[in-house]
């Protein structure tokens, strides 16, 4: 009996005891080493007004850092930090500094720690931050309408078009939606393993894009397919619109950064770019739908939720930007396309095998060729 | 760059009209600003290092150094040579280079710059150099002296607890250096073994400059009228890339700035002024609304340089400013490193100048 209790009991004892035996004697100590501490520091955001420069910097120190100094432009200048004294790890402190930043130009500032150690940051243009007001957040959600919700919903508007296509040519809008998507999976990743970069370390950003869109891409999977039958019709074009929805979103969180770092000059030609580019994207919304009667109310709801997430992410980027988050909503669209991937191909798959087409599979690799071509060639026109 | 303008090309693509009225709506002045900058001190306009050295931890003041010179222990020699004594230590420790920042330095007597060392042209000099770092320390003097005086590596090198006994003539007259000529070179100067070593002239040798050799000597009735400061201008790469983070003189960035200098204005201001930045070739002295008369090393009672307001030394270069304010408005009176680099990481400094 008492052997039994003691199986229990062990591992948490020890456990504990060896936390314990680690914080009485560091082992560090007993090796005799006394290395200064780790420090790095990462800015997340920048904010340029008429106050001067105010950034919001995240601690990545092994112990508290203390930022001693800051150079801007190669020049000591006072600052007030909030909240004040050290930064704990992972932690973030807010730092305003009263600098006659020049409109359109770069400025290079450098942190000074107690121990000596810098960290540079550079602003590559420097440009008024958005002020957070219902006039700037009306003007950024029109961006966001034009650049999401408006192609998407020029894109469904070929329903009618796609309607009149037999069997094999709505096989080849599937495999053009497939290739569509195997293109906006690739580019989500890409997008989301670019922000992991500029994350703080501890935070492992790229590691969050990959679980983030395995656990997105098979609990949808599972949701899906709860009554054992994979989504057809107009749940799969829902889960679709969803898919590019969060895409969408990641593309809003990219355009916004850079627009309101000014590391984006949106012109008219690049607006027609995301418009031709995300058409593609309404066109493939509504490819399951053709076998059955489309309801308008169905209709403006797909497009909103595979548009109007643009505007969030356009609002997010310009006004609370921060690099974690962001790359964790883009693993979760990864994994959400991966899933509209699977299921439309298995329902492409289960389509061809019914129709007993002859030339099933060189049809499909054409559509899926064609869908990555035209989502390749108008995104150049958008890539920045 | 303008979002109105964005928006009107947007709106000019003209991709669907539905909601142009909208757009419209909200077409005023959404984001334009001008960058304007206020409330920050009228002195720096906020280009200041922020916060206050602790001196008294440091263990020196930048102000005390101006006027601490060193003249040992005097005794005179069997030929009625005058001897000074002095006690010299290598400490590591860390110093606070500016506020807040700590650097790991190496000092001699935990200071930076280290004592001032202060003699007449023809006296002997011994100095007792004790080591208590972790590193090989020497004492190099800019003097005249034998090789077997020179103290570079293996002549009189003082290993870690190590004494040694340097013993020499002070000559020639001049605003002199003392560091240390460990290798390697550059980081045994970079963190902190640097003093000043400055040779008064014996009026006696120099009959026909006598009074102005009598002014520079340090107690004398002449020397008192003067106002007399030693300035080293130095730095400090606390992330050690070879490039330095901190500039002063003295070693507190804008210590002169926070806390001017006091001048009284009628008594003429004598600078012995010492460059031992490293990594940056050279350094220089500007000095505000005046200008003085230069002795390039100190080595000769008649200027080198007449009428300049600005000077410019290498490394290891030094040499003694004389100037006055007499006659000018009471005030303050900037002086810095014309480069403006050195000035904006913190060799600004001013003069107080009062009637």
């Amino acid at each position: 009996m008492k052997t039994v209790q003691w199986r229990w009991i062990l591992p948490p004892v020890l456990l504990a005891g060896l936390v314990a035996l680690l914080f009485a004697a560091s082992p560090a100590r007993l090796l005799n080493l006394n290395a200064p501490p780790l420090e790095s520091l990462r800015v997340e955001r920048t904010v340029l007004d008429t106050e001067g420069i105010a950034l919001r910097v995240r601690a990545e120190g092994s112990k508290p850092m203390q930022i001693a100094q800051i150079q801007i432009d190669g020049a000591y200048w006072t600052f007030d930090q909030r909240p004040p004294g050290s930064i704990s790890r992972l932690s973030t402190a807010t730092l305003q500094i009263p600098y006659p930043w020049v409109e359109g130009e770069a400025h290079h500032i450098r942190f000074l720690t107690n121990t000596g150690v810098t960290f540079d940051h550079t602003i590559e243009v420097a440009l008024p931050t958005p002020e957070f007001s219902t006039s700037t957040l009306l003007a950024y959600g029109w961006l966001g309408l034009y650049v999401g919700l408006v192609p998407v919903g020029l894109g469904m508007l070929f329903y009618p078009y796609l309607k009149m296509l037999g069997q094999r040519g709505l096989a080849f809008v599937l495999a053009l939606t497939l290739g569509m998507l195997a293109f906006l999976l690739v580019d989500t990743l890409q997008e989301g393993l670019e922000l992991a970069g500029e994350a703080a370390i501890a935070f492992q950003g790229q590691a969050l894009v990959w679980f983030a869109a395995a656990i997105a891409c098979l609990t949808l999977i599972a949701v899906g397919r709860r009554r054992g039958k994979s989504p057809e019709g107009s749940a799969l074009s829902t889960y679709m619109a969803l898919g590019i929805g969060l895409h969408n979103f990641g593309e809003g969180l990219a355009i916004g950064t850079a627009f309101a770092l000014g590391e984006l000059a949106l012109g008219s030609f690049l607006v027609i770019g995301f418009t031709l580019h995300n058409l593609t994207e309404g066109l493939g919304i509504v490819a399951p739908l053709l076998k059955q009667k489309l309801r308008w109310i169905q209709f403006v709801s797909l497009a909103a939720l595979a548009g109007l997430p643009a505007v969030l992410g356009i609002w997010i980027g310009a006004f609370a930007f921060s690099p974690q988050w962001a790359a964790l909503f883009l693993g979760l669209g990864a994994g959400a396309i991966l899933q509209v991937i699977i299921e439309v191909g298995s329902y492409l798959q289960r389509r061809i095998r019914q129709s007993k087409q002859a030339h099933g599979s060189g049809l499909s690799l054409a559509g899926f060729t064609a869908g990555l071509a035209i989502m390749y060639g108008t995104a150049l026109l958008v890539k920045f | 760059m303008d979002l109105n303008v964005q928006r009107r090309s947007l709106i000019g693509a003209g991709l669907l009209g539905a909601g142009t009225w909208l757009g419209q709506r909200f077409s005023q002045g959404a984001i334009a600003q001008e960058p304007v900058t206020e409330a920050v001190p009228p002195h720096t306009g906020g280009m200041t290092t922020l916060g206050e050295v602790n001196h008294e931890n440091n263990g020196f003041d930048p102000h005390a150094l101006l006027t601490e010179w060193n003249t040992g222990s005097v005794s005179t020699l069997p030929d009625g040579q005058r001897l000074r004594e002095y006690d010299i230590e290598a400490i590591e420790r860390e110093i606070e280079v500016a506020p807040g920042v700590f650097y790991p330095a190496w000092t001699y007597n935990g200071q930076v710059p280290g004592p001032t060392i202060r003699a007449t042209e023809g006296d002997r000099i011994r100095i007792r150099f004790t080591n208590q770092g972790e590193h090989m320390h020497t004492l190099h003097f800019h003097g005249m002296h034998g090789a077997r005086q020179d103290g570079i590596p293996g002549v009189l090198e003082a290993a870690p607890g190590q004494s040694v006994t340097y013993e020499f003539e002070a000559k020639p007259f001049g605003c002199h250096l003392y560091h240390c000529h460990s290798m390697p070179f550059k980081r045994h100067l970079h963190k902190g073994l640097y003093g000043a070593f400055v040779i008064d002239p014996d009026p006696s040798r120099h009959p026909e400059q006598a009074e102005i050799a009598k002014s520079r000597v340090l107690g004398t009735p002449e020397n008192q009228q003067w106002q007399e400061l030693l300035m080293v201008m130095n730095a400090f790469d606390t992330n050690f890339d070879e490039e330095n983070e901190v500039y002063a003189v003295n070693s507190i960035p804008h210590a002169f700035m926070k806390k001017p200098i006091r001048i009284e204005r009628d008594r003429p201001v004598r600078i012995y002024l010492i460059n031992v930045t490293e990594f940056d070739p050279i350094n220089s002295f500007h000095l505000h609304a005046n200008f003085f008369d230069y002795y390039d090393h100190g080595t000769t009672l008649t200027p080198t340089s007449r009428t300049l307001d600005t000077v410019m030394q290498c490394q290891g270069q030094r040499g003694i400013l004389e100037f006055s304010f007499a006659g000018f408005e009471p005030g303050t009176y900037m002086f810095h490193a014309h480069q403006a680099e050195f000035a904006e990481l913190g060799w600004m400094s001013a003069f107080e100048v009062v009637a």
